[in-house]
């Protein structure tokens, strides 16, 4: 074997000085790291305004979602909103209507909890047959960040419900401050539950495009219900039936019937690597297939990966034990030789939930449902280590 | 409350930001509007981005036709078609409508816009006209077409035990590929950002603009204040849902604005003005400080039945950042 030169010959970062702490104040990615940038599909949307882009989860790992290229959706764009200008109105049946700043939100206990944000829609352009070449763009619709805030809970008792009576058959319903407002009805026992009022994610103020200064975190619940910019939250006897949960996000099933306030999101994976964007680069020998693995209905128990299109199942290992609502990573750490592989992943929740292969889904949902699809996912890899979406009998 | 933390809130204030109606009719405000009055203020409010008739135009939501294709193949769901209840409408067109002049329609013009979106529907006679009274009277076709969410009995054998051996008895074949249908944008790897990077900048289309008027005035101008043209760019981003500029912009629902600066009013070819704009225009107004200046304040004052639906800005400053951003893109 010939010398590395990287070693035998002295290299210039090992003999001059590099930046001063002061180069970066706020530090972004190394230049080599240039092209982990979310991404947007131009064809999908009208316009960038009212649009959604992608997480580059091909090139991540972990769990943690960084802020920067956690995907984006806006319906009337993202607003920048002073914590000064912030207010926020809590109204309808309650014994005592409220308006909170910013800082009397800071001033309430606090709690701290990692969840996922999916879109309703992520992986819906797949439903009629493999589409789009990457998993970016095929499962990219979702981050998972740990929020800080307080709980939903914490603010409307001190609102007071006993005006609102017999809790069961209330709701709330939530919007937030831009031109699109994006109103949403939860049910009172879901905002009860684990609903919470976030200011920070991952440890640092909120973006502009999640929702500065404040959004609503609905753990396990389509994104779409996370409201951003948070402005009002009334309680009602009744869902408010909101554009975006009617005409939008709901599920047009086969017979033309559609399916409404299908909030939860399924038990769900994806092999993140080797996937179209993460080809093979290396040559024989060990390779780790790794991937993500989420339930809205609670935590990853297990997660299968199958190398023949779902013949055969082996047993990943998650690199932690599952979180309700929140990414799991999983790996493979296997032995590659060449062969051709139909690369799938299969997750299951702690409710027994076990996650459908798209012809499963199509028997029950048919095409149309645009929303919620969770099927299993094919990576066709090839002998030369590039891989392909596809899909299989 | 345990905490004392917050204030009351004030009537008026719950008045000004509680808005949502139910679809019992709760939270309509008392008005009233026409079908013949709704078709003029769609035209110039909304006809820009959903058509003349609702139909939609480009990848815009069409809010008309389309019934009796929700159980085919790509569904067209429009008001008439899918959407369940009315209150909806209502609410929606209210606080959200038009886009990018959100909050600007009186009440009684958003009865109007629905009656219209009801009749381009034939949902309604071209006489109709929709009140806080009749309103619960329209029937939506769509209405008993939901139910709620049944995954946990429809779909109750997903909770299973997984199979791991010989769970196919065929051999498994490849049926469908993504790289066949070609619609990723670029695949986002390593060597996709490389070749993007490799490939020389696109030649801007400066040439085209030699024969336009706009040579002599955009040259006077071309001592541009560099942070007022910055802070335009801020503001543009308002016009941005409507307006290209810059490299490669296209006419969208607005015309690009590439050399708009000194040029007359209505000239941007394949774009389709209101009568109005283009009168101006062949009477030999120009794009200048000063015209566009009003325009930016006021749209439908300075051009009356501009098809622009914006409300205009409200400050000097950023109306003259604006322009300096437009005239950095008119050099």
């Amino acid at each position: 074997a010939t010398p590395d030169p990287l070693i035998t010959e002295k290299q210039s970062w090992a003999m001059g000085t590099g930046d001063g702490v002061d180069a970066t104040p706020y530090g972004l990615p190394i230049q080599y790291e240039g092209d982990v940038i979310r991404r947007n599909v131009e064809w999908l949307t009208a316009d960038t305004i009212s649009s959604i882009n992608f997480s580059p989860i091909h090139a991540l790992d972990g769990t943690i979602t960084p802020q920067g290229c956690a995907f984006e959706r806006h319906h009337s764009g993202a607003i920048e909103l002073k914590k000064e200008d912030y207010r926020l109105m809590i109204n309808g049946l309650v014994d005592q209507e409220l308006i909170f700043t910013y800082e009397d939100l800071e001033r309430f206990p606090r709690v701290n909890k990692t969840f996922f944000l999916e879109c309703a829609a992520n992986t819906g352009m797949e439903w009629a047959g493999a589409q789009l070449n990457g998993a970016q763009f095929t499962h990219g619709m979702i981050h998972n960040m740990e929020y800080t805030g307080v709980s939903l809970r914490t603010l409307l008792e001190e609102a007071g419900l006993g005006k609102a009576g017999d809790l069961k058959d209330k709701w709330i319903y939530v919007e937030g401050a831009d031109a699109s407002s994006n109103g949403r009805s939860i049910p009172m026992e879901k905002a009860l539950d684990d609903v919470m009022i976030a200011f920070k994610a991952n440890g640092e103020a909120l973006r502009k495009e999640h929702g500065y200064p404040v959004r609503l975190v609905v753990p396990g619940w389509e994104g779409n219900m996370w409201v951003k910019w948070l402005r009002r939250i009334e309680v009602t006897d009744q869902a408010v039936e909101s554009r975006e949960e009617t005409s939008k996000y709901t599920d047009t099933l086969e017979n033309g019937t559609s399916r409404k306030w299908t909030w939860v999101m399924d038990a769900k994976s994806v092999v993140t690597s080797p996937s179209p964007q993460s080809p093979i680069k290396h040559g024989h020998g060990p390779l780790v297939i790794t991937g993500l693995a989420w339930s809205g209905r609670g935590a990853i128990t297990r997660v299968d990966v199958s190398k023949d299109g779902g013949k055969t199942w082996e047993t990943a290992r998650l690199a932690n034990p599952g979180q309700p609502m929140a990414l799991t990573r999983f790996y493979l750490d296997t032995t590659w030789t060449g062969e051709e592989m139909l690369l799938q992943s299969r997750a299951m929740d702690e409710t027994g939930y076990v996650q459908p292969t798209k012809h499963m889904l199509r028997e029950v949902r048919g095409e149309n449902s645009i929303y919620h699809n969770n099927c299993i996912q094919t990576w066709w890899v090839k002998a030369n280590g590039e891989a392909e979406n596809v899909e299989v009998s | 409350g345990q905490f004392g933390l917050g204030r009351a809130a004030l009537p008026e204030e719950v008045a000004a930001w509680d808005h949502d109606i139910s679809p019992d009719g709760t939270g309509l405000p008392v008005g009233s509007g026409s079908v013949e009055d709704g078709e003029m203020v769609f035209s110039e409010n909304c006809a820009i981005c959903h058509g003349e008739f609702a139909e939609g135009v480009d990848n815009w939501p069409k809010l008309a036709g389309g019934m009796d294709t929700l159980d085919r193949k790509d569904p067209l769901k429009t008001v008439g078609s899918y959407w369940p209840y009315l209150s909806t409408t209502y609410d929606y067109v209210r606080r959200s409508m038009p886009f990018g002049a959100a909050q600007t329609m009186s009440d009684d013009d958003v009865y109007a816009i629905v009656a219209y979106i009801l009749y381009s529907n034939d949902l309604v006679e071209d006489d109709f006209v929709l009140s806080n009274e009749n309103f619960l009277e329209v029937q939506m076709p769509n209405a008993e077409g939901f139910i709620v969410d049944d995954r946990e009995e429809s779909e109750k054998h997903f909770w299973t035990e997984p199979c791991m051996e010989n769970c196919k008895e065929h051999e498994v074949k490849i049926t469908m590929r993504a790289a066949v249908l070609d619609v990723t944008p670029d695949h986002g790897g390593e060597d996709m950002a490389e070749e993007a990077a490799a490939e020389p900048a696109a030649e801007p289309a400066k040439e085209e603009a030699a024969a336009e008027p706009a040579k002599e005035e955009a040259k006077q101008e071309a001592a541009l204040d560099p942070a007022l043209v910055e802070a335009g760019e801020k503001v543009f981003k308002k016009c941005k849902s409507c307006h290209q500029v810059g490299d490669g912009a296209k006419n969208k629902t607005g015309p690009q604005l590439n050399h708009v600066m000194g040029r007359v009013l209505g000239a941007e070819d394949g774009f389709k003005y209101s009568k109005t704009m283009k009168e101006m225009g062949e009477a030999g107004t120009v794009w200048n400080d000063e015209t566009m200046h009003a325009f930016l304040t006021k749209p439908k004052d300075f051009v009356s039945k501009t098809k622009m639906s914006f409300a205009g800005l409200k400050s000097d400053e950023d109306i003259a950042a604006v322009i300096a951003y437009l005239k950095s893109h008119s050099q």
